[in-house]
């Protein structure tokens, strides 16, 4: 029972750590929470949807997903928030905007695809693995192996590449990176895709864990995910990794335990823990939520 | 174009200001009298609602737009106001009049125990938490069902009642009874901000650390603001579950919260005039455009992404061209 609930905990937690590494790349960068993230993820899971249904086969549904939630994230920065940078508005009209975004495009998927719960079929579905007594589905394996390796490009990318480099020095010193001759704006249009491509990517996989989809959500995932971040110190990718599992195994231990109307609570108390006792989460660095 | 537009509101304003002792009467007469003008039930429940949301932006314009603080829960006082006052009228048969006093005072508790530990972090923690706070409030009033009877909702609320009349829309009784809240609400918030909190919370907005060095007492000001905030959000939820007599988890939602804040930022962030033009907006906007019904909620998302792109500070928002009045005395 503890095994079986450990094993969904880490499923959940895993996708919940792709979501939370979207916000924290963001945040890294542009010292920004962006709250249309969790739309974001919705729209993969709907385009990964829709062309599950137009018979694309899941692989290259997959992939048309994420390129297209990608290009959503860039459209989001170029036509939204680059604008704002342009004008140096402050930091809460960014935040707005982005608020407004996300009810944009939670609302034009409501209207294009419908609000109700629609079918999504079973990603990975190999039957079941047995090991002392647990069923270990293969869904799960495969998801927590997929997302695991996702995350561990998305490590090195940052960590190797030169686009990596050029990340970190713009989340370090913006200007100084400028000066250096980075493109800010390219880098941070990169992330933009990097993060969306990794919201349709955790959309998909939970759509296909659940095998339901539905406009809003977006709105409790995107939360969790945040919640996650902030555990583990936003704008830390390793950080919202560590994040990401406790909240996903928290989360499915309290279902067990506590009845499942409570689950969605859970990620919220963590957060509120944690902004009580250590606001800069478990792994932050000092300094950024300092007035 | 731009141009013209401010320099209207500028005369606007200056022609307001000199002529005080007018504008305002007129004004007082013509909102007293509006009942009478031939207005059916449909139009005055609605402006009842521009009422309810009124008291809602204002007060949640004394956090957003003078402290410069986001919060995204208010629909969470706003519940929390409802339901208390409903669930005490019910279970202990008391009158209105107590009972939304005691709901407003509970939200304002609320408002209390989330703000000290969250606004001592920066705006967007605190938009998240408070985010977060108003979906554990919704799950609470859906779960605990011995209480609050969960996702049907509280039923056949009494309503409000004065010296034995019962207030009810056809009465103008409800109408009145939202003027006096309104009004209540409008007093408090132009008293705070012209005194020194309304000073500090200003300059916490505009600049927190340089607040910190004046001696402004930033947490304070800040976690007061919201506490007052709270406390008039729950007034007017209490006012609605007594109006509509009818309350389930569903009307305080993420979507109430939204809507409450496009109100602030379209009407424009610190000013009390704009959160009621706000709300005549749109509160008035599902019901003039009913062509549009599905895609409000695109509207109101296009709304935000707009205004802060080209007006940031709202429609009556701004830098204020008549002079600042320095407060008598002192020196």
């Amino acid at each position: 029972m503890v095994l079986q609930q450990l094993s969904n905990g880490l499923t959940l937690g895993m996708v919940y750590a792709l979501i939370a590494v979207g916000y924290s790349l963001v945040f890294g960068i542009l010292r920004l929470v962006n709250f249309s993230h969790g739309s974001v993820y919705a729209f993969g899971a709907h385009m990964a949807m829709l062309f599950v249904s137009m018979q694309f086969g899941i692989i290259p549904a997959f992939i048309l997903s994420i390129v297209l939630t990608g290009i959503l994230g860039i459209a989001i920065d170029k036509m939204a928030l680059a604008p704002l940078r342009a004008k140096k508005s402050k930091g809460i009209a960014a935040l707005i905007t982005t608020i407004g975004i996300s009810y944009i495009i939670q609302n034009v998927l409501m209207i294009t695809f419908g609000s109700q719960t629609k079918f999504f079929p079973k990603l990975f579905d190999f039957g079941s693995i047995y090991i002392g007594g647990v069923a270990f589905n293969t869904t799960q394996i495969c998801i927590s192996g997929v997302s695991l390796m996702l995350l561990l490009i998305l490590s090195c990318v940052i960590r190797y590449t030169k686009v990596g480099l050029a990340m970190r020095a713009v989340e370090q010193n913006q200007k100084a990176a400028n000066l250096m001759g980075i493109d800010v704006n390219f880098v941070v249009t990169f992330t933009f895709f990097l993060g969306g491509a990794s919201a349709a990517i955790a959309g998909t996989l939970i759509s296909g864990y659940y095998q339901i989809v539905y406009p809003n959500m977006g709105f409790v995932a995107g939360l969790k995910a945040f919640s996650a971040a902030v555990l583990g110190g936003i704008g830390v990718l390793y950080g919202s990794i560590f994040g990401g599992l406790v909240v996903g195994i928290s989360e499915s231990f309290a279902a067990a335990y506590l009845g499942g109307s409570y689950r969605d609570a859970v990620a919220f108390l963590i957060l509120i823990i944690v902004l009580l006792i250590k606001p800069t989460g478990l792994f932050g660095k000092k300094g950024i939520t300092k007035v | 174009m731009k141009e013209k537009l401010s320099n209207l509101s500028n005369r606007i304003n200056a022609f307001i200001e000199s002529n005080k002792k007018i504008v305002y009467p007129v004004l007082a007469i013509l909102i007293l009298g509006l009942p009478y003008v031939g207005s059916s039930q449909y139009i005055l429940r609605i402006i009842i609602m521009i009422g309810v949301y009124s008291m809602l932006s204002l007060s949640l314009g004394l956090v957003t737009g003078y402290a410069g603080q986001v919060s995204l829960g208010h629909a969470a006082f706003y519940a929390i106001g409802a339901y208390v006052s409903a669930l005490v009228s019910i279970s202990f048969n008391l009158n209105f009049f107590i009972t939304a006093p005691i709901a407003a005072f509970i939200a304002g508790i609320c408002g209390l125990l989330l703000g000290l530990p969250t606004l001592r972090l920066s705006g967007t923690y605190l938009a998240i938490t408070t985010l977060g706070f108003c979906e554990v409030v919704r799950m609470v009033l859906l779960n605990w069902e011995s209480v609050t009877r969960g996702p049907l909702g509280i039923s056949r609320i009494p309503k409000p009642s004065f010296l034995g009349i019962e207030l009810t829309i056809s009465n103008f009784g409800l109408y009145y009874l939202m003027v006096a809240f309104l009004a209540l609400t409008t007093l408090a918030v132009v008293a705070i901000v012209r005194s020194k909190m309304g000073r500090a919370l200003m300059a916490i907005r505009e600049d927190e650390l340089a607040a910190t060095m004046m001696g402004v007492k930033t947490t304070y000001y800040k976690v007061a603001a919201f506490v007052i905030s709270a406390f008039f959000s729950g007034l007017a939820g209490a006012f609605y579950a007594h109006m509509i007599r009818f309350i389930d988890p569903n009307t305080f939602t993420f979507d109430t919260s939204i809507m409450i804040l496009s109100i602030v930022i379209l009407g424009g962030m610190g000013t009390i005039g704009g959160m009621f033009l706000g709300s005549a907006l749109l509160v008035s906007f599902p019901e003039v455009l009913r062509f549009l019904q599905e895609y409000r909620f695109v509207v109101y998302g296009a709304v935000l992404v707009v205004m802060m792109r080209y007006r940031p500070q709202g429609i009556l928002g701004g830098q204020k061209k008549t002079p600042y009045k320095l407060p008598k005395g002192g020196g």
